[in-house]
């Protein structure tokens, strides 16, 4: 969308491999992305498509072994995080860039209270004492509207019901302030009023310090066209789409976005009696296809697509696709 | 209330109440009890799909596991009309007496993953319902089922000597309703059936449900959290909020035109898959968390979280009145809420 924006995070070429039983897992393998100052970047797939992974691999916690990055540039500031040392990715950890997890029930620790492991946060990354640290962290508790933050502050996460644990998980990834937010299907545990809730604190953040970006990864895309500005789209551990989320939705271009778009019932629309499916089902990891790797459910397969793999062309400002039908679209070389 | 003399009524939940005692202390006693469903009518017409929403811990699994009697009703009555047209309360009946009905009524899980014993093959997963509830087929006839009943669902007949762990959660997810689909039911309880699956598979499984209900003329009760998958398959819809119902009518006017300020909270809160609706849509957000079923509000469970909520709300329990057409909404209030 805004191109003049300045981008916070660069991804280049990431390939992040699981060794299971002699096999090499590709989970992601060739993904390039950028995220802009201020954005909320939506990262979108269904499971065994590599979004969490590279989410993970971006604050390196991917469990080494059996996972490792091969090879990959994650640029953040200029500097390339792969290239840090332990210590030097654990003051990024938490400050510049926090992440939130899927499941607030295994996420915090069950034998340390809520506030012992907020208070955690302000007295690693800013070196605080005890009790500047104690009322940030009542602060933040209030912020992220947990109901009488003071009392609650000594209570253990199995007080906490699901709604409320995974706020005093935005409430620790916010404290620092971080210039990038990670958050991986944080409301996908949740009940929808929750949800609701959850979605609408994470993104008023924004009001909170100007150029944060998020990173939403998420299978919903419900929640996607609610809150993000751009989405990327990817299968079998490769982007297949990146486009702004308006026209995605509207004017979606990969076979496998149209087919995802086509298959969610739409009540606001006139009543189908089919819902228009995707044939088949993900492949297993070491079974995708050698060219494209969607060619096998895809209805508009040719020949080359068993073979030969296409490339993340862009085909307008701001819009890759990965797929044959573009290739003579190439954004540049005719239009200018 | 419904009318329940009307014929075609396949299932009657009257009243019903399911109340799980805790207990503590040094002497073991009772000291609470979660009202998990507290006082619920519906019933599900022949050949319909109700659909039944809510939040979590709102009561609607066990609603869907006390009519097959995984769970015991503290109180209230299950009417099942049978095949002859006579009609037999479910709770009354034993162990024994039950049986002869758990052909007739039959569940699919959530988790397909959890649902079918991993030292079974498919084959005998499927085949064992019948060994149970058709004792006079054959061997042969059985097996014969099995691969009608695998063809049915989109699987092979091959891979009826494969076991569970060797299939996707969208097959697994095809095996229970293989399965479910076994011994001819005439009511099938789907409880979550497609939450746990990938959005592509999604649409494959409830456009099997669909294609199954008309081949087979099944009555559903779709038991799920998804209003835009509910709001797909149903005729009608049942939302629930915490152990009560708050709004029963047809989908289509639950899902346009809800009435009830919890079911119109609930539907600003799907999001929808269009960027352009999100400045449009108002959203009603609500304050707070459902509160504890072990704590329960009196009167309208729902006051403490209602935008509308007067002084009366906590000390009258709403009824479901009609407004028309089928429609049930149990709050005297909602038309003073303004969007």
């Amino acid at each position: 969308m805004e191109n003049n924006t300045k981008k916070l995070l660069e991804i280049h070429s990431l390939r992040t491999y699981f060794c299971v039983e002699d096999q090499i897992a590709k989970a992601v393998d060739g993904v390039d992305f950028d995220i802009y100052e201020g954005e909320t970047l939506g990262l979108v797939g269904e499971s065994g498509s590599g979004k969490s992974v590279t989410g993970l691999s971006i604050l390196r916690l991917i469990p080494n072994p059996p996972g490792f990055i091969k090879e990959g540039n994650i640029l953040f500031h200029g500097k390339n995080l792969l290239d840090l040392s332990y210590t030097e990715m654990r003051k990024i950890r938490g400050k510049e860039i926090s992440m939130i997890f899927q499941e607030p029930m295994t996420s915090l620790n069950p034998v340390f209270s809520i506030g012992y492991q907020l208070m955690e946060v302000f007295r690693f990354h800013q070196n605080m004492e005890k009790e500047e640290a104690f009322e940030r962290s009542v602060e933040m508790l209030e912020l992220v509207g947990i109901p009488d933050p003071r009392r609650r502050m000594n209570d253990y996460p199995h007080q906490y019901s699901g709604g409320m644990r995974q706020r005093v998980m935005i409430a620790m990834a916010l404290s620092c302030k971080p210039s990038l937010l990670i958050a991986d299907e944080p409301t996908t545990a949740l009940d929808v009023t929750i949800q609701a809730q959850v979605l609408d604190l994470m993104v008023n953040i924004k009001k909170e310090k100007v150029n944060a970006a998020i990173l939403l990864i998420t299978h919903d895309l419900g929640v996607v066209a609610e809150t993000c500005q751009r989405v990327v789209v990817m299968y079998g551990g490769k982007i297949q789409e990146i486009a702004p989320v308006h026209e995605l939705f509207h004017d979606p271009r990969h076979p496998y976005t149209m087919g995802l778009l086509k298959s969610l019932p739409r009540p606001d629309r006139i009543k189908q009696d089919r819902l228009p499916t995707i044939p088949g089902m993900v492949p297993e990891i070491f079974h995708f296809p050698k060219g494209c790797k969607f060619c096998n459910r895809c209805d508009r397969k040719m020949e080359k697509c068993e073979t030969i793999e296409p490339e993340l062309l862009e085909i307008s400002p701001g819009r890759k696709v990965r797929c044959h039908l573009f290739e003579g679209q190439k954004h540049g070389t005719d239009a200018k | 209330m419904e009318q329940t003399q009307n014929n075609n009524i396949l299932l009657s939940v009257e009243n019903l109440r399911v109340y799980f005692p805790i207990y503590g202390g040094v002497f073991i006693k009772k000291v609470a009890e979660v009202k998990a469903v507290d006082g619920v009518s519906f019933s599900i017409k022949e050949g319909e799909t109700l659909g039944l929403v809510g939040e979590s811990g709102c009561g609607k699994s066990t609603i869907g596991k006390s009519i097959v009697r995984l769970v015991e009703p503290t109180q209230g009555n299950i009417v099942f009309t049978k095949k002859d047209g006579h009609k037999v309360n479910l709770v009354s009946l034993n162990r024994k007496e039950m049986r002869p009905f758990r052909a007739d009524i039959q569940m699919i899980f959530q988790d397909p993953y959890s649902s079918l014993n991993p030292r079974f093959t498919i084959g005998r997963i499927i085949e064992e319902p019948l060994e149970i509830h058709c004792p006079n087929m054959t061997k042969q006839e059985r097996q014969n089922r099995v691969k009608m009943l695998l063809n049915k669902v989109g699987l092979n007949e091959e891979q009826a000597v494969r076991y569970p762990h060797e299939f996707s959660g969208g097959q697994r997810q095809r095996v229970g309703i293989a399965r479910a689909l076994s011994t001819h039911p005439r009511l099938v309880i789907a409880d979550e059936p497609v939450s746990a699956l990938d959005v592509s598979i999604q649409a494959q499984v409830i456009n099997l449900l669909q294609d199954l209900q008309k081949e087979f003329g099944l009555t559903i009760l779709f038991v799920a959290h998804n209003l835009a998958v509910v709001e797909h398959i149903s005729s009608r819809i049942v939302v629930m909020y915490l152990g009560n119902v708050v709004e029963i009518g047809q989908s289509q006017d639950i899902y346009h035109h809800p009435k009830h300020p919890y079911s119109r909270a609930l539907l600003s809160a799907v999001p929808l898959p269009d960027p352009a609706l999100k400045d449009q849509k108002k959203k009603m957000i609500l304050k707070g968390e459902i509160p504890s079923p072990l704590a329960k509000p009196s009167g309208c469970a729902f006051r403490t979280r209602c935008p509308i909520a007067k002084p009366e709300c906590a000390q009258n329990i709403p009824n479901l009145d009609d407004i028309g057409n089928g429609h049930l909404v149990a709050c005297p209030y909602w038309k003073e809420l303004n969007l």
